[in-house]
């Protein structure tokens, strides 16, 4: 029978150290498979956080071999195994315990977007007529699980903990979703620039990369925000032009 | 906004990670790379000759405002150019496809992390603790990003007439100019193509075409010009690469052949 020996971290907010564990594999094994099984069989008190199994609660997030990663939809197929498996927290966020981290501050950050603001009905029953092409665009930003991996990679919060300056990949996501949605007249793009520094994003596309649901973050959500952005705060062209024709305020009713 | 990163786990140092893979290559791969191009772009910008050979034209050099050849639109060099200063005709024009790139989206994030290490690499320890990102100067000037778009329009407007001249040589015997098709007319060919790859599909483009409004159902023209742009933007990083080599390349055919090593063979 294979085995793997995984390095996990063990510990909590004080302090920590990465104990080794070698469990047995089976076939169509993940690592969150694993993880319970080293929980079973020779760690009884391992804290993980976990629920769907199916890589759509984004609850198991975790860094595997040093990568942000769901746990679930990481198959030890994939992983080498000659030497051990390192198994930690996400680092952008608090440790409670173990694998486990206090993700809240994700939450309190989603409490500050604007909402969904939409323009007035257009049809005396209350309804409004959406086009498809319009509404494809923002159905990519719905398909986050916000397991927060992108969040976790983004070296603004991982490296330099501006926790307070910047809210994120994910909440730029979330953002780009409402600010794009064909119905919405909400403006948002001075919070964008001042208090959700959208600025401190220097493109580097990570959380592009561990996005689990594949949604191009960088080049769908963030750059087009930040080109709405330019408009609203750094084009003195196009701010002359709207001067003068009144044009250019068809995009917010 | 919260208060809990108080907690966070400590920093990491420069390089420090669990990644067992060779996270360095790329991040090196992107150094070299623009190194070399940087280093070859300026060394033949300062050369001031052998860049146009017939109709050839070298794209490092075109338009060619002032200068010696026969492409030049204005005559020579301008007698107020101070003697004491460098001069060569890429001068007056490089600045604007140059500044295209550096501020453009996809080198940006490239060289932030092949230059400056921030990061070096995916979930990798960066050198520096403080960090101002893109919201204040210096790199708050990457916004201008738009105007130079617009500039790099009208650069492959002049490198595609540039591909069409040189369908036309000049026959010695008769003086007139007749259609031909030489190897340097393909590289000539190439390079618009590249650049206009490149260039058309970039992110700035993607937004002022169609991307900055919510609703494009009744603006078909501005729809499926989003669409051709989005199409062309999703190898943003591949039309850069392989228009940059191209790029240097196609002046290294021109002035090799304007210089006499290299010959370019007429294919009719």
């Amino acid at each position: 029978m294979a085995t793997a020996t995984f390095k996990i971290w063990r510990g909590n907010a004080e302090g920590g150290e990465f104990k080794e564990y070698t469990t047995e594999l089976t076939e169509g094994m993940v690592v969150l498979d694993a993880m319970h099984q080293v929980q079973a069989e020779q760690a009884h008190d391992l804290a993980l956080r976990w629920n769907c199994k199916a890589g759509k609660c984004g609850s198991c997030s975790a860094e595997v071999n040093g990568r942000p990663k769901l746990m679930c939809m990481t198959r030890m197929g994939d992983l080498p195994t000659d030497h051990p498996i390192t198994v930690e927290p996400l680092k952008a966020f608090p440790l409670i315990k173990d694998l486990v981290t206090d993700v809240s501050w994700n939450h309190e950050v989603k409490k500050r977007i604007k909402p969904f603001k939409p323009r007035a009905p257009d049809f005396e029953d209350g309804s409004w007529e959406m086009h498809q092409q319009d509404v494809d665009r923002v159905q990519e930003f719905r398909k986050c699980i916000e397991c927060y991996l992108c969040q976790d990679v983004c070296h603004v919060l991982r490296e330099h903990h501006m926790h307070d300056d910047f809210i994120g990949p994910r909440f730029l996501v979330h953002i780009a979703a409402l600010e794009m949605h064909p119905l919405d007249i909400e403006d948002r793009r001075e919070d964008l620039r001042k208090s959700q520094g959208i600025g401190l994003c220097n493109i580097t596309k990570c959380c592009t990369t561990v996005c689990p649901e594949g949604i191009t973050i960088t080049d769908n959500a963030i750059i087009p925000l930040k080109e709405r952005v330019v408009d609203q705060a750094y084009d003195p062209v196009k701010k002359l032009i709207q001067l003068f024709t009144g044009r250019g305020k068809e995009r917010k009713a | 906004m919260a208060s809990s990163t108080t907690s966070l786990p400590v920093r990491g140092s420069f390089g420090q990670t669990m990644r067992p893979d060779a996270w360095w290559v790329q991040p090196v791969a992107v150094f070299l790379g623009l190194t070399v191009a940087l280093i070859y772009l300026n060394w033949a910008a300062f050369q001031g000759e052998f860049y146009a050979l017939g109709n050839y034209l070298s794209p490092l050099y075109s338009p060619e405002i002032f200068g010696d050849t026969s492409h030049a639109l204005f005559g020579p060099r301008p007698n107020i150019w101070p003697e004491w200063l460098p001069w060569s005709p890429a001068f007056l024009i490089l600045w604007a496809p140059a500044g295209f790139r550096v501020t453009c989206y996809y080198y940006r994030g490239a060289y932030y992390k092949a230059f400056w290490a921030d990061p070096p690499s995916c979930s990798v320890g960066e050198p520096r603790k403080s960090y101002l990102g893109e919201r204040s100067l210096p790199l708050i000037l990457q916004n201008v990003h738009r105007y130079f778009l617009y500039l790099a329009l009208i650069f492959i407007v002049i490198l595609s007439f540039d591909a069409w001249r040189a369908l036309w040589f000049l026959d010695p015997a008769t003086g007139e100019e007749t259609l031909g098709l030489g190897v340097g007319t393909l590289v000539l060919a190439l390079n618009a193509i590249l650049l206009g790859g490149y260039t058309l599909g970039c992110h700035s483009l993607r937004h002022l075409v169609g991307g900055g409004l919510d609703v494009l159902f009744d603006k078909p023209i501005r729809r499926t010009a989003h669409a051709c742009v989005g199409c062309l933007n999703k190898r943003h990083m591949l039309w850069a690469w392989m228009s940059l080599f191209w790029v240097c390349f196609t002046d290294l055919y021109v002035r090799l052949c304007s210089m006499g090593i290299w010959t370019d063979l007429r294919l009719f």
